[in-house]
């Protein structure tokens, strides 16, 4: 692109592959779209693994056999959020939303919907479908209306793989407005008065991050972005990767320019192959329009793009731990300071930003600091997007103004617990973070409200646990997962973690002791202060976090030796209620430790002598609980 | 972490080999690149022995105790072969709280190996892994590319049975 | 020099902007404890001991690498700083091998005497703790990964030599310094420098014990058991025995070794007088004859290694010539033997080094001046194990009277002397090469550009209308610089002196233990360097072809010139290209 008039033109020319979905109105009028629908598959990860391009490509069949093939657009899209309905089809313009599509009824809907103009309203989100058979649009189920889409705004809206229909939605043009219209001063200058904060962890300032590197002289400066997404159960850069690579793209363009870095690298995780695979596309087409390379869009600036693929390690989500992964290193991390403002990679002054804060640039860009900052509580601007997970009824990707408070994310995104269980306890922050419980579901989540808890916003995993949760299964499992994770290199992270683990793993045996959990505690402040990285400084977070909410839990392990979510194995007796037990006999069947025996007792109404369990023999598997149809059998 | 070495000898060809000099041969300028010609080393062999990691560090010029130090850091690399079908179960959170772990207890116990090991005639290999983001189908599994989810431990035969 | 101000335990302190707040501390007179921390050279702020409270940083920061600010206040001995010291030292000890009764590095081990400031409960933490079997694959050295803090000095070193066989592996608890493959280190290109010895804190990297041997052989009444001594030992033996460093205790030194029942005690500078006259010839040679110039220096075993795997084509330009140590043995168990009427099988020789190298090299194939597989060297002992024996034999070392040598190969010259710096044998050869090209006794002999710690000296002389331009390096990574200025035709000398280790033999892997603050803190290539070129100064016969004993042992053994068949039979041997990994 050699100039602004150029994107224009290039826009205008898109922006009907795209008015189907985004609706006259909102673009312009004179839009006439060359199809009569548009059906829009998702092709995230999840939707994927649920054979999502199958059905893609069924649907093209279908189409054609039924000579559809030019009245409707099939276009397979990123991450639309509600994972947990995958897959995933929406048909435009009403905006009709097919969930859990079986392949099977793709010629119905094919025949009826997009042949005969009649959706096939029982094979749609049940949600989107009144008491009196009308179809409300997606945005007005309880899943989307509260979400507003910043970061996410094309995911699930355009075909990643098409850089026309990034245009159509004003694609590159912030990145045209600031080669042409900005300093390098201006934009930092934007950022900042934003209030946009890293959505990867800590919430340090963007533009305070790119003013601290702007002026370092350097023969090369870099622009780096963290996409190791590493937090188990966060998906939300992945999502931004697969659904809008352009996106990240542009807002690392216009960090160059801010900074004056010519180069980039995107750190992503190896374990995103369909997330790889779209932006080294999109960097391709870019490159061949000209957006990256020399003089873009007719100035001065040049910028280029490689993609680095990470290898399974947790810590180089740290960013110079990143940063000597990206030259070639084990990915330990380096003391700080220098920071990487001054020394990064390479040694040369670098910025570098997750996926989900750059994918917020553009549009501040473009909409100006003031419009992001109103969307906000005092100290965190804009919005977030959450991975929700767990035992939550709509697991899946929201991105939600600052402020949001868990009761809304919970209860109203998410749909609130399934099976008739309570809240207990919700977990931000993956294994860096702690836990909020539910005395304190109506926390405003934003940064500052979070760590004041002793969590942290981290990339936004968001994991909701009911009443079976054990608090102190859950400090081990995030510290078996730092435990593994951990570099090596630091003595407190090293062997500090490992000690801490063996003392929950104590305690969940039933063999702790209330002075256990002094050292604990102690050892946990120790770790926080004396490690070297984000990584070690932040593990004890879940086992202080649960320590402070749940001290009862622990204690019921240590003194009562018992496990009140009836989790730890050891603490846990499985009992036959025998006045419930109709003597069937399959629970001894399945016991793989024939720990379970026929008893003299008959219970009044019932035929058959009901089962006992022998506590010595009983290996706690569980595998009774899950057979027994009757109820009988339950956790002590 | 420890990674498991595998025993077995090195069966490399020679088409292999010049496929891994031409990627050398291609990444040589940049020694940061070295994680890339090893990830692609890998998916040429499977996984990386010794005699593919000497090649690699003859060719990028580093030591092989740096390429050794590498492989053994980042949990995508292997020492040990992979089986005709590579089995992987997501430990993630989402999936380990509905009982992911149950699974993996299961397939070890059905494959008679333990995790990161390979059968001996070489069909299945078994690992845990992080979060592969398919939260939303929890607990999951994938066999090599294929994602099995929203599983029960009772699921496990018959996705071992699907691979003949 | 931009300078800010910092207060240290309320000390004033000047250092210049960028200075860590260690170097504050130590320019305020405070010690803070160290173990990962080799300035300039493991900066990685990995073990944590150094932790401190300072002004405007949040929580703990790590002296070693943090910077200092203009009016940063530093607390170094806090409760807060006290107690994460005493964990972290617990943590590290329920990983660790904690038999220190019976650890070679017992009293003189940073990690032990760190235990000690601090009070630790070393059964703090129990828990799980890798278990790692020792490697003893290699002549020179042992290592015991059980005693290893993960300190990565070792790994610095080992990179500083550009060799790089041992490096981290693995992740989290299970890290481990370690080869590639877990191949044993005898079957890596590993060079036998022991620099990695030098510099570790703990007993996880020791120099293999030879000493029982020797105790053996002095109690075998039916050997002759002489004793050899390198020229850098008489500067730093005292160190273990507390003198300050750069004490030459040359004289001490004799008097201990014939104490212990050696039954003659010689000098290898004598053997490293035949080592230049046999080189210069060597060299003269090759100009004249068009043979591989630049010729290079063989008289470091961690060189020639390094040599032999990493540049096996440049073999050709190693000069053929022995060690002294190799030339030592080899003129004791022939000429001397000979002269004394003693079989040479009934002779053993010791020899006192520098080096763990030499270990390697004392078994070296073609190193049988006596024939019949006939080891020139039988056991080749560092400056440490001897500082041992002497602790062991009960000999009072500083109480010791001064002796000489005995005559017979214990004469030397200053020339031999200065070998045991970088330069030194440059220097010694050119005195040489210029008596014997320009025929006369040359008075100005001092060629101090070649002296002095820089890795790499060059220098053009004119002697006798011969341009003769020399290189000087020493540590490999040096050398590997110039081996690839000359493959390449960037440079173009005639003769090259190359030392394995940074600063040559007053460095050596095998010199006694200082501990890393005084590594960062005292140039020691330096100060154990003066002592040599002090007594250089003060020989009356600085040449090595004015040593009598060359000239007695040229004119009644070998019969010849120098170079001459007998010579060449005794003192040279041959090398051998290496695999880097063998199959």
């Amino acid at each position: 692109m050699k100039s602004v008039l150029e994107l224009q033109n290039a826009k205008a020319a898109a922006l009907k592959k795209v008015v189907l979905r985004k609706g006259k109105a909102v673009l312009d009028k004179n839009v006439t779209s060359d199809y009569k629908y548009t059906v829009l598959v998702c092709g995230g990860t999840g939707c994927t693994s649920s054979h999502s391009p199958e059905i893609v490509e069924k649907l093209k069949s279908e189409i054609k056999a039924q000579g559809a093939e030019k009245d409707v657009q099939v276009i397979m899209t990123g991450c639309f959020g509600l994972c947990a309905l995958g897959p995933i089809m929406i048909v435009y313009p009403e905006g009709c939303f097919y969930s859990m599509v079986d392949i099977n009824n793709i010629p119905r809907i094919v025949s009826e919907h997009l042949v005969g103009g009649k959706p096939v309203a029982s094979l749609l989100y049940d949600e989107t479908v009144g008491a009196d058979g009308e179809i409300k649009p997606l945005n007005e189920t309880d899943f989307y209306k509260k979400q507003i889409r910043v970061a996410l705004r094309n995911c699930g809206v355009i075909d990643p793989e098409d850089i026309e229909e990034y245009y159509a939605m004003d694609g590159y043009a912030a990145l045209a407005k600031v080669l042409t219209e900005y300093t390098p001063e201006d934009v930092i200058k934007v950022i900042t008065d934003s209030g946009l904060r890293g959505r990867g962890g800590g919430g340090f300032p963007t533009g305070r991050k790119w003013a601290l590197t702007a002026p370092n002289k350097a023969d090369q400066k870099y622009v780096v972005c963290n996409a190791d997404e590493g937090d188990p159960g966060a998906f939300m850069d992945r999502s931004v990767l697969e659904g809008d690579p352009h996106c990240l793209i542009e807002a690392m363009a216009i960090a160059g320019y801010a900074i004056g870095a010519t180069k980039g690298y995107v750190y992503v995780r190896a374990e995103y192959p369909i997330a790889v695979n779209r932006l080294q596309k999109a960097i391709d087409d870019a490159r061949a329009a000209g957006i990256l390379g020399k003089n873009i869009f007719g100035s001065d600036f040049a910028f280029d793009l490689e993609i680095r693929l990470g290898a399974g390690a947790f810590v180089c989500g740290e960013e110079t731990a990143l940063m000597t992964s990206i030259e070639g290193n084990r990915g330990e991390p380096r003391p700080r300071p220098p920071y990487p403002a001054v020394k990064g990679l390479y040694g040369r002054p670098t910025v570098e930003n997750n996926v989900e804060t750059f994918a917020n640039v553009p549009q501040i860009i473009l909409n100006g600091a003031a419009w992001f900052a109103g969307m906000s509580t005092e100290k965190s601007k804009g919005t977030k997007v959450f991975a929700l997970g767990g035992k939550i009824k709509h697991t899946g990707l929201v991105e939600i103004p600052m402020g949001t408070t868990l009761r809304e994310i919970i209860d109203e995104i998410g749909g609130g617990i399934p099976n008739g269980k309570h809240f207990k306890a919700a977990q931000t922050g993956g294994p860096s973070g702690g836990c909020i419980p539910a005395s304190l579901i109506d926390t405003a989540v934003d940064y500052d409200n979070l760590i004041s808890l002793g969590c942290m916003m981290g990339s936004g995993g968001l994991i909701v646990m009911d009443e079976d949760t054990c608090m102190v299964d859950m400090a081990k499992f995030f510290l078996e997962f730092t435990v593994d994770e951990s570099c090596g290199k630091c003595t407190p992270c090293r062997v500090g973690t490992r000690r801490l683990l063996e003392i929950l793993e104590k305690i969940t045996a039933g063999k702790g002791t209330l002075e256990d959990l002094d050292t604990l505690e102690a050892l946990c402040v120790y770790i926080k202060e004396n490690s070297l990285c984000g990584l070690g400084q932040t593990a004890p977070n879940p086992v202080l976090s649960t320590l402070k909410f749940f001290r009862d839990e622990y204690v019921a392990h240590v003194v009562d030796k018992v496990c009140p979510a009836g989790v730890c194995k050891s603490m846990t007796n499985f009992v036959i209620d025998k006045d419930k037990c109709i003597g069937c006999g399959k629970c001894a069947k399945n016991c793989p430790a024939d720990a379970i025996f026929k008893t003299d007792y008959v219970a009044p109404g019932h035929k058959l002598p009901s089962y006992e369990i022998d506590k010595n023999k009983c290996i706690k598997c569980g595998a009774c609980v899950a057979g027994c149809k009757f109820g009988a059998i339950s956790k002590k | 972490m420890l990674k498991k070495m595998s025993n077995l000898p090195f069966n490399g060809t020679k088409e292999q080999e010049e496929k891994l000099l031409a990627v050398i041969a291609e990444n040589k300028h940049d020694k940061s690149r070295l994680m890339a010609v090893m990830q692609e080393a890998q998916g040429i062999y499977g996984y990386l022995p010794l005699e593919v990691q000497k090649m690699i560090a003859d060719g990028m010029e580093v030591s092989l105790e740096k390429v050794y130090g590498v492989a053994t850091f980042y949990a995508q690399f292997s020492l040990a072969p992979q089986g005709q079908y590579h089995i992987s179960v997501c430990l993630g959170t989402a999936c380990y709280v509905k009982g992911a772990g149950l699974l993996y207890d299961k397939l070890q116990q059905l494959l008679g190996i333990g995790g990161d090991e390979c059968t001996p005639d070489r069909k299945f290999s078994l690992t845990a892994c992080r979060c592969i983001g398919a939260c939303g189908l929890a607990p999951v599994l994938t066999v090599n590319e294929e994602v099995y989810g929203r599983l029960s431990e009772n699921d496990v035969e018959g996705i071992l049975a699907k691979c003949e | 020099m931009d300078m800010i101000n910092v207060k240290v335990n309320g000390i004033a302190v000047s250092v210049p902007k960028g200075a860590t707040i260690l170097e504050a501390a130590r320019a305020a007179g405070v010690e803070i404890p160290t173990l990962c921390y080799m300035k300039e050279k493991n900066e990685i702020g990995a073990c944590r001991i150094c932790v401190v409270e300072a002004t405007g940083a949040r929580g703990l920061v790590t002296a070693c690498v943090y910077p200092c600010t203009d009016g940063m206040e530093i607390k170094t001995n806090t409760p807060k700083v006290r107690a994460a010291r005493k964990t972290t030292l617990e943590l590290i000890l329920s990983t660790h091998n904690k038999n220190c009764l019976s650890c070679s590095r017992s009293t003189n081990c940073e990690l032990q005497k760190l235990c000690y400031e601090y009070g630790v409960d070393s059964t703090a933490f129990g828990g799980f703790k890798p278990i790692y079997k020792l490697d003893t694959s290699t002549p020179h050295l042992v290592r015991d990964n059980n005693k290893c803090i993960l300190c990565r000095r070792c790994v610095a070193a080992c990179e500083e030599q550009f060799v790089s066989v041992i490096g981290a592996n693995n992740r989290g608890i299970d890290t481990c310094i370690g080869q590639a493959y877990n191949l044993a280190l005898g079957d890596t290109p590993c060079i036998s420098c022991g620099q990695c010895t030098a510099v570790c804190p703990t007993g996880a990297l020791v120099e293999k014990d030879d000493t029982d041997k020797v105790w053996a052989a002095l109690a075998d009444t039916s050997k002759h058991v002489i004793v050899q001594t390198a020229p850098s030992i008489r500067a730093t033996l005292g160190e273990c025995f507390d003198m300050p460093i750069g004490t030459n205790v040359e004289g001490k030194m004799v008097a201990a070794l014939r104490r212990l029942g050696f039954e003659k005690v010689f000098d290898t500078n004598t053997a490293a007088d035949f080592t230049i006259v046999e080189e210069a010839t060597e060299l003269l040679d090759r100009v004249k004859n068009g043979g591989a110039l630049p010729l290079i220096t063989s008289c470091s075993p961690g060189w020639v290694k390094f040599c032999e795997y990493y540049y096996p084509e440049m073999l050709p330009h190693l000069s053929s010539c022995k060690s002294p140590q190799q030339m030592g043995g080899a003129l004791i168990k022939t000429y001397y033997a000979e002269k004394m009427g003693w079989d040479a099988k009934d002779v053993f020789v010791v020899s006192i080094m520098p080096c763990t190298a030499k270990k390697f090299e004392v078994g070296r194939d073609d190193m049988s001046a006596a024939g019949d597989g006939i080891a020139d060297v039988d056991v080749a002992l560092t400056t440490r194990e001897l500082a041992r024996m002497i602790q062991r034999a009960g000999i009072k070392f500083t109480a010791l009277p001064d002796e000489d040598f005995d005559p017979a190969l214990g004469v030397d010259t200053g020339a031999a002397v200065i070998f045991g710096a970088t330069g030194g044998v440059m220097e010694a050869a050119l005195r040489t090469a210029n008596d014997v090209l320009t025929g006369k006794d040359n008075k100005e002999i001092d060629f101090k550009e070649v002296r002095g710690t820089a890795g790499i000296k060059e220098a053009e002389y004119n002697i006798a209308g011969i341009n003769v331009r020399v290189a000087v390096a020493s540590g490999t990574a040096n050398a590997k610089i110039l081996m690839d200025k000359i493959k390449s035709g960037e440079a173009n000398y005639t003769f090259v002196e190359i030392m394995g280790c940074p600063g040559g033999c007053v460095n050596g892997g095998g010199q006694p233990i200082q501990p890393q603050y005084v590594r960062d803190t005292v140039d020691l290539k330096a100060e154990r360097a003066k002592a040599l070129y002090a007594q250089d100064e003060a020989m009356a016969v600085r040449k090595s072809h004015q040593n009598p004993i060359v000239k007695e042992v040229y004119e009644n053994y070998f019969k010849g010139e120098y170079g001459c068949h007998a010579a060449h039979h005794a003192l040279h041997t041959s090398y051998v290209a290496r695999e880097k990994y063998a199959k």
